[in-house]
């Protein structure tokens, strides 16, 4: 008897009487054949979330299983594509059903017709093991896509192509795995995406993100393979800091995940992209991107599944040996999302309605992050950076206070900051990364003790600030000496001059660690030598008429990328323009 | 029409439910004919076979389990669509309430749209000018955004939003047709009467099309008022190329009829009794907004929402401003100071206006005295904090100077009449001389090439004789 929809209420299905399907087993519902996944077996009821809206559906509509778990198509194409929730195509769909998403639409994930210039790794007679690669092809000009094969697959090639033009579905190679089975290769595999890639073993962090971000690379640094968490209320850049990270970090790969956020914020995403080049291949950024965006008005259900479509692409990249980098913009709605589901189940709510189980989702996110030896003994990393939108801003809501047993660096936006346009509003108190220990290596091998030590006094002036500016707003600034004067002057250019950063600058969006050390610099000289004054009793008001503050908090406009030597002008600025006070 | 089911097997406030019901779709649309001749109409919002529970748009009132006899239509709700909507007033659920007949439909749509694919929008750039100084220059409207008032009892956001309206439409040319959708969502006979009054007035009412749930009226149809504006706007957008602005009064009296449509339902509750899908069900309508790849026309929503005891954090305010592209938030204080509109500048923000202002949009210096204005007018708040504990005597001269331009930044920028169109150049001009009170080392957020060209003491003069 085929199984048919008995119950329906929003995109949970329910079908009565069956034992034909098995837990998280995708499915068609209806004559439309909407896709679902199971969510819950009794022996009275199996219960469907569906990914498309329900309207319209009927009881006595046909379901279908699959007889496998929800999965995604893993293989050349996917680069400078743009996703929905459960890895369909948004270009085919629109070129389908028109500007607006219908329902049940099937495409391809990638372009089966497009052929490859396929070069084979191996030849009859080789043995290989779970994770080789078999066969590379350029899927974009700046990436090298390496067909692997599956976990679990090894044996002998038996047969393989000669190297040319192929297209994914065409049997480049075959495989007799021990047990005997033909298994013929294609440059196509499928994962199912709640199940993390297998991994080789894990490897200590190391190596840093570099983001060009200067709050970021020099007061909370995140690791390759790490993760972090930025929450922020409306308004504090959220989305900006997550744009400008999937712009200028080093990863080789950026997977950016739209979950519930706005159409518009994509559509700008898209066309960013498009334009700009990425300074280390010189080719646009989208050839090294791939975009899944489930916008809050697309069905809540794929945006419960888009953080593991993206995470299983981004494992799947990194399998063939890269770094790739991952921006969930938002986590909290995913969350939500989740809530929503466990709501239409009539789960049993733990804190504000979210399920008991938030916790435990959100841990096995983000342990998907880090730096790892793949199966075929090359290293690669998956970075996460989870953006979180607490309700009413207030950090102590379940997800923000859940997400940060899980993350090791925080990244916290400030509303006064924001409302003073101070970009990027990351706070320097309540944010924290717990990686600094592990990168001190790297940057100590890479600029000695300096880099630290500038870093250690930056926030050391930034804390004295702090503590100074709670006596200010008691009774003003005009009465404190002149020594605590100038730690506020001086903090003042650290904020201004450093921290802020303008995302619209030409030079200034992206920042090379060399001249953060260099800004740094300046501003410790300009210190120390401004000390020496204030303590000898020197007003600091006639130290800032001398015009030199403004110069320092211009040198990040002032000097460029490319010649960093401008910063050695500045050490005899700021000795003439002191000698001028007296 | 098909099969009559007689009777009901429950009713529970709003809902009912019905047995033995075969062939129905979920989200379908159904009518109860009552034995008294009367009608209503209802929705099916669950299914477990042979189950239905509907949803009774009028209420349960008078519904015994006998007195029914209810039929399908076989298709979830439409809104009949045609050129002829513009000038007509229609109740919460779209039926017409103005005396004019039915709209003889060139097309029908389902209420609830569909996603409008991501790779098919065109990014909002081409900004509308307000004619009030502190949207345009420092919360930008574009078209094709949505952008919220947050608001609160008493405040005159009513007045805000008309005057939009009013001095909006001027600034449309090039032959591009420009028309208003206004839903009501709860609220007052008055407030539904002043709108129209203004529209009349400003001479657009044939150009508007109205949508009107006052708060007497049924909740049910209130969840579906904006759903039904919206359907209206998008029509008249995407096939007849026209630039619609909608807008949305009063979000809360929204999400409130949610709220209590889904207790009833017996959901369990998110924050504050919201239902836990407050967040997708807001996206849904304002998601709605913007600009189609190839089309002429375009969605913007000013959707305008009360914050119950002024209270951002409050979930409908907060959840708003997650989905929306910025907001323009109405501050008590200045209200009560007199200063309309009371733009409450720090927390407004239009996410959008960074593309659509400066070179080639507005002016080339918009970008950067929009930043100075916010960040000076941030200082005036801490010389305040500070001047609060201390006096203001005691302040240092930079302090008593950003005193004085928070003063007359709030008399002369924010404050503007209800007649008073400013252009662009009159705005931005107003800013220079406001920044001209300051100090030139104060203005870090311009370059040096701006301030030559613009800053200049003398501008400051006429606050300085007045102040």
């Amino acid at each position: 008897m085929p199984n048919t929809v008995f119950s329906i209420n929003g995109p949970v299905v329910k079908v009565r009487n069956t034992r034909d399907f098995s837990m998280m087993e995708m499915v068609f519902v209806g004559h439309k054949r909407l896709i679902g996944e199971v969510i819950g077996i009794t022996d009275q009821a199996t219960t469907i979330q569906v990914y498309e809206s329900t309207t319209e559906l009927k009881p006595g509509e046909p379901v279908e299983g699959s007889g496998a778990p929800l999965s995604v198509t893993l293989g050349p194409g996917l680069l400078t594509n743009i996703y929905d929730g459960i890895e369909r195509p948004l270009l085919d769909i629109a070129a389908r059903s028109g500007a607006f998403i219908g329902e049940g639409v099937s495409v391809s994930p990638v372009d089966l017709s497009k052929k490859y210039e396929v070069t084979l790794t191996v030849h009859p007679g080789d043995r290989v093991e779970e994770g080789a690669v078999y066969a590379t092809c350029p899927e974009t000009p700046a990436i090298v896509h390496k067909c692997m094969l599956a976990p679990g697959l090894s044996g002998e090639i038996i047969s393989a192509e000669p190297d040319g033009e192929y297209t994914v579905n065409d049997v480049v190679a075959c495989l007799r795995t021990d047990d005997g089975r033909e298994v013929p290769l294609t440059l196509l595999q499928k994962w199912p995406i709640r199940t993390p890639r297998p991994v080789s073993r894990r490897l200590p962090i190391e190596r840093p993100l570099i983001t060009g971000q200067r709050v970021i690379d020099t007061l909370v640094p995140i690791a390759k393979g790490g993760t972090a968490a930025i929450p922020g209320g409306f308004g504090t850049g959220k989305t900006m800091t997550q744009h400008q990270l999937a712009k200028w970090c080093d990863a080789d790969i950026i997977v950016y995940i739209g979950c519930g956020e706005r159409g518009n914020e994509m559509t700008q995403v898209l066309e960013e992209f498009r334009e700009l080049i990425d300074p280390k291949s010189g080719r646009a950024m989208t050839d090294r991107t791939i975009l899944i965006a489930n916008t809050s008005n697309m069905p809540v259900a794929a945006r419960e599944a888009s953080i593991y479509t993206g995470i299983t692409l981004a494992e799947y990249y990194r399998d063939m040996g890269y770094h790739v980098a991952i921006m969930a913009d938002s986590t909290s709605r995913w969350a939500e999302a989740l809530r929503e589901i466990s709501g239409r189940l009539e789960e049993m709510p733990a804190e504000e309605g979210f399920p008991a189980y938030l916790p435990s989702r959100l841990a096995e996110f983000y342990e998907r992050a880090g730096y790892m030896v793949n199966l075929n003994g090359s290293e690669g990393s998956v970075t996460i950076i989870g953006a979180v939108s607490p309700q009413g801003s207030d950090f102590s809501e379940p997800v923000t206070q859940n997400t940060k047993r899980f993350v090791r660096a925080f990244w916290a936006l400030d509303k006064s900051l924001a409302y003073a346009r101070h970009y990027p509003a990351i706070n320097w108190t309540t944010s924290y990364s717990e990686y600094l220990d592990e990168l001190a290596p790297y940057y100590r091998e890479r600029y000695g003790e300096e880099f630290l030590e500038c870093r250690q006094r930056i926030s050391n002036i930034l804390a004295e600030e702090a503590r100074l500016m709670e006596i200010v707003k008691l009774i003003g600034a005009d009465v404190l000496p002149e020594d605590q004067k100038l730690v506020i002057e001086t903090a003042r250019l650290i904020r201004v001059g450093f921290l802020q950063q303008n995302a619209f600058h030409a030079d200034d969006t992206y920042v090379p660690l060399e001249k953060q050390l260099g800004m740094m610099q300046v501003i410790l000289y300009f210190y120390d030598s401004a000390m020496k004054l204030a303590k000898s009793g020197v007003p600091v008001s006639l130290i800032t008429k001398t015009g030199i503050s403004d110069d320092i908090i211009k040198l990040k406009y002032n000097v460029p990328n490319n010649q960093l030597e401008k910063l050695q002008e500045y050490y005899p600025l700021i000795d003439r323009k002191l000698s001028e006070v007296k | 029409m098909s099969v009559q089911i007689l009777g009901l097997k429950e009713i529970n406030g709003p809902l009912v439910v019905l047995d033995g019901v075969k062939d129905v779709g979920y989200d379908e649309m159904a009518e109860l004919s009552l034995d008294n001749g009367t009608h209503r109409t209802a929705r099916v919002v669950q299914i477990d076979g042979d189950r239905v529970v509907l949803q009774v748009f009028e209420g349960t009132n008078a519904l015994s389990l006998g007195n029914t006899r209810t039929s399908f239509r076989g298709h979830p709700m439409e809104l009949p669509l045609s050129p002829e909507l513009l000038g007509r007033i229609f109740n919460g659920a779209g039926a017409p309430i103005d005396g004019l007949g039915p709209v003889f439909a060139e097309k029908r749509e389902d209420i609830n749209g569909h996603p409008l694919n991501p790779v098919s929008r065109e990014y909002p750039l081409n900004y509308i000018r307000t004619g009030i100084s502190s949207i345009d220059a420092l919360v930008t409207l574009i078209r094709g955004q949505k952008l919220p008032i947050f608001s609160g009892s008493g405040m005159n956001h009513n007045k805000l939003a008309a005057q939009i309206v009013k001095q909006a439409q001027i600034s449309e040319d090039k032959g591009e047709k420009f028309a208003v959708v206004f839903a009501a969502m709860g609220v007052k006979n008055d407030v539904a009467d002043y709108f129209k009054r203004q529209f009349e007035e400003s001479g657009v009412l044939e150009r508007v099309v109205m949508f009107l749930n006052l708060s007497s009226d049924p909740i049910i149809e209130r969840i579906l008022t904006p759903r039904c504006a919206l359907t209206a706007a998008e029509y008249l957008a995407y096939e007849l190329n026209m630039h619609i602005l909608v807008i949305l009064t009063d979000m809360t009296s929204y999400a409130e009829a949610l709220r209590e449509f889904s207790s009833s339902k017996g959901e369990i509750p998110g924050r504050k009794g919201y239902p836990g899908y407050l967040y997708s069900d807001l996206a849904s309508i304002y998601e709605r907004a913007g600009i189609v790849k190839g089309v002429g026309g375009s969605v913007t929503q000013i959707p305008i929402l009360t914050m119950p005891n002024d209270d951002i954090t409050h979930p409908v305010p907060d959840l708003t401003g997650y989905i929306t592209e910025g907001q323009i938030v109405l501050d008590r204080a200045l209200d009560q100071s007199g200063v309309y509109p009371p733009v409450s500048v720090l927390p407004s923000l239009s996410r959008l206006m960074k593309d659509g202002i400066g070179e080639g949009y507005t002016r080339a210096d918009h970008p950067d005295v929009a930043n100075q204005l916010f960040s000076s007018y941030a200082k005036v708040q801490d010389a305040r904090a500070l001047a609060s504990v201390i006096g203001e005597e005691e302040l240092s001269d930079a302090d008593k100077a950003y005193l004085e331009f928070g003063r007359m930044f709030e008399k002369y920028f924010l404050n503007q009449g209800f007649d008073d169109n400013r252009t662009i150049e009159e705005t931005l001009d107003l800013g220079w001389d406001l920044l001209s009170m300051l100090k030139k080392e104060e203005l870090d957020r311009l370059d040096g090439k701006l301030i030559d060209r613009y800053y200049n003491p003398q501008r400051a003069e006429r606050f300085k004789t007045q102040g």
